[in-house]
């Protein structure tokens, strides 16, 4: 029984919010927060086999999201829709449904393909020196994609809510959603097996100590190139599916800034820590969208507050707490968390270490 | 041909100079922490903004009837000093206590890199996002050889660059204190034990590499007179880059590092459209750190089991 219990709970979740969101019982607002709740989950557990289990330092995971994002959302817009580039679609609209996974798939491998150009120069660089080749992929890719004119350049390709609507045309369901939590699923899933099988735990043992690990007959360059593939792949999954919910997507959106975010959820949740860094995504993403509700109230609390030492005349009647402050408020958070924990939520435990009772009632597989 | 070659010499020697003072900054604290100190691009903002409020106060008072030179000589010593101070809060308050309980170090970078977010955006969300421009304190001169022209500012700034640079080099390699800082990156532990403050040249360290930073971050703003607070992030990323291909931790590797990403830089403009700088820029560096894993002057550090 303990070996269903997962399974069950994920699968009446799925259920609970994909029905909740046919019903319109979620607002749009609600639904997008939950799939980039999703996207951050792949992309945090996906940085993590990198950054946690081997210990490496990459800092240019939005370099592979933008990879696999552009190049799902060029295929679908190629195949599937009226497009002033591509010209007419060249298969019918409806098939989009049935071809979606596999086009992000496709996304996944190129993004994949390109983790190459990360994981060759690793086999003989380590530590920081990677880390800025890792900066440097970041930039070259970004970079190439502003000097791709056909595809929009700086200026960003768009076409893919067409896909969207598409998708509800045949069957109406809140199809993305629907996508977000299964790739999410899948990705946490294939994580999981792969680190916890004896082939995977190579990774963790180049982590340890490289040269013991190649003693002890794992082969060190291949399981850092697959894992360097294995996690830009599936960053390249994260980034067809955020392509495919905003409908635009240009190459400012997956600079440095967005492989910080992804850094930040790795390490918030601990490296090492698959239930971690699912935890550490949900918060952020909760926190960012959160700090939205939060500011407006802090200023009029600061209005009260100068209401009371009226004769001070503190704050101008006018001022309002801007969105900026969310990103002081966020890193601030996080630097305390730092000096308090400074190995993360988790460390580099899974939820199942730390609770030893939840062991009576799942068992993960 | 050959004279606007000359001339994008000399710009590249400008931007070169630029670069190399924010590496050393980087290359000084990870030599001795073997941290990387992502906040150092934004103690660089933050250093132009200092300038800024320190010109537009001495310019407010009496002593602009001395004449922009007596402002700027007032203004150089007075901006190195609150950038370092900057800098050390960021140390004191982020990166000891961090150290202290022996976390891991990517915990102290991201810490950093932390830090450096809330500079940027606490400055946004203080000053607004209006740009400030830099008032012109000094009167340009422009000197001309032939068909290539250029400014005293110009030779300022790559003078300066020298300069600190040698004073670096002297410091790190013929004082007691620069040898206290080898000694750390040595080996951590045993140095306590010899009676070294470690925490004394920690702090040292991040003294010299902030107000290094500052006094870049002055000449950034009389060059180039618009300040705006995401300024120091893409400039910090490359000189970082640049640090690293030097061979990090090491004085010369960062200057002449620097010097090598400005040239790059400023010839792919010359030839290519101005898109394609970053693109060029970048693949040549990828490049090299391939060939030479650590660096050009970077020396491989064997490890045992």
């Amino acid at each position: 029984m303990q070996r269903f219990t997962v399974p069950i709970l994920l699968a009446i979740l799925f259920l609970v919010l994909v029905g909740m969101s046919y019903y319109d019982l979620l607002d749009l607002y609600i639904q997008s927060v939950i799939m980039f709740v999703g996207i951050n989950i792949i992309l945090g557990s996906s940085l993590n086999i990198v950054n946690g289990y081997m210990g490496e330092f990459a800092c240019g995971h939005a370099a592979f999201m933008a990879i696999g994002a552009y190049i799902s959302s060029i295929i679908n817009v190629m195949l599937f829709t009226q497009d002033r580039i591509f010209g007419a679609p060249l298969l019918p609209p409806e098939m989009s449904l049935y071809f979606f996974p596999f086009v992000l798939l496709i996304g996944g491998f190129g993004a994949a393909i390109a983790g190459l150009l990360v994981a060759i120069p690793s086999f003989k660089t380590r530590g920081d020196y990677l880390a800025i080749i890792t900066i440097a992929a970041n930039f070259i890719v970004t970079s190439t994609i502003i000097n791709m004119d056909t595809i929009g350049g700086s200026r960003g390709f768009m076409g893919m809510k067409q896909i969207t609507f598409a998708m509800e045309d045949v069957i109406f369901l809140p199809w993305m959603l629907i996508w977000v939590i299964l790739s999410t699923y899948l990705t946490v899933w294939v994580i999981y097996r792969f680190v916890s099988s004896t082939y995977g735990k190579g990774i963790i043992a180049i982590h340890q100590d490289e040269v013991a690990a190649e003693i002890m007959s794992v082969n060190t360059n291949k399981m850092k190139l697959v894992a360097f593939m294995v996690s830009s792949g599936l960053a390249g999954l994260a980034g067809g599916l955020f392509a495919h919910i905003l409908g635009y997507i240009n190459p400012g959106s997956f600079g440095i800034l967005k492989s910080t975010e992804a850094l930040v959820i790795v390490y918030l949740g601990g490296m090492g820590s698959l239930s971690g860094s699912v935890l550490a995504a949900i918060l952020f993403t909760l926190l960012l969208e959160g700090l939205r509700f939060v500011l407006p109230w802090m200023s009029s609390g600061l209005h009260w507050f100068d209401g009371i030492f009226y004769w001070a005349d503190l704050i101008p009647d006018g001022y309002q707490v801007s969105q900026v402050w969310k990103w002081v408020i966020i890193p601030l958070i996080l630097v305390l968390l730092m000096q308090f924990r400074p190995e993360g939520i988790m460390g580099n435990k899974e939820l199942a270490d730390l609770f030893p009772r939840l062991r009576r009632w799942y068992s993960f597989k | 041909m050959i004279a606007s070659f000359i001339q994008n010499l000399f710009n590249a020697l400008q931007w070169g100079s630029f670069y190399s003072l924010i590496a050393l900054g980087y290359t000084l604290v990870y030599g001795v922490l073997t941290l990387i100190n992502f906040a150092h691009g934004d103690i660089f903002m933050v250093g132009a903004y200092i300038a800024f409020f320190v010109a537009t106060f001495f310019l407010g008072t009496a002593l602009l009837a001395e004449g922009g030179w007596v402002v700027l000589a007032l203004t150089i010593p007075l901006t190195m000093i609150l950038t370092a101070f900057v800098g050390v809060t960021l140390e004191r308050i982020a990166y000891r206590p961090l150290r202290r309980k022996g976390a891991n170090r990517l915990y102290v970078v991201i810490t950093a890199l932390m830090c450096g977010l809330i500079l940027e955006n606490g400055n946004l969300a203080l000053l607004g996002a209006s740009r400030k421009s830099f008032p012109e304190l000094v009167d340009k001169v422009v000197f001309s050889i032939g068909p290539v022209s250029m400014t005293n500012l110009k030779v300022a700034v790559v003078f300066s660059a020298v300069a600190v640079f040698i004073l670096l080099q002297f410091i790190v390699t013929k004082t007691q204190i620069g040898m206290a800082m080898r000694a750390i990156s040595y080996d951590k532990f045993a140095v306590p034990l010899m009676g070294i403050p470690i925490d004394t040249i920690i702090v040292f360290t991040f003294i010299l590499g902030s107000s290094m930073a500052g006094l870049a971050g002055l000449l950034f703003a009389l060059s180039y007179p618009i300040l705006d607070p995401f300024m120091g992030a893409l400039i910090g990323w490359k000189a970082f880059i640049a640090a690293v291909v030097g061979g990090i931790g090491d004085i010369r590797g960062a200057f002449l590092g620097g010097f090598l990403l400005g040239f790059v830089e400023i010839l792919v403009v010359a030839f290519f459209p101005s898109t394609f700088r970053d693109l060029i820029a970048f693949s040549i560096l990828l490049i090299i750190l391939s060939v030479k894993p650590t660096g050009l002057f970077g020396v491989a550090k064997t490890t045992k089991i």
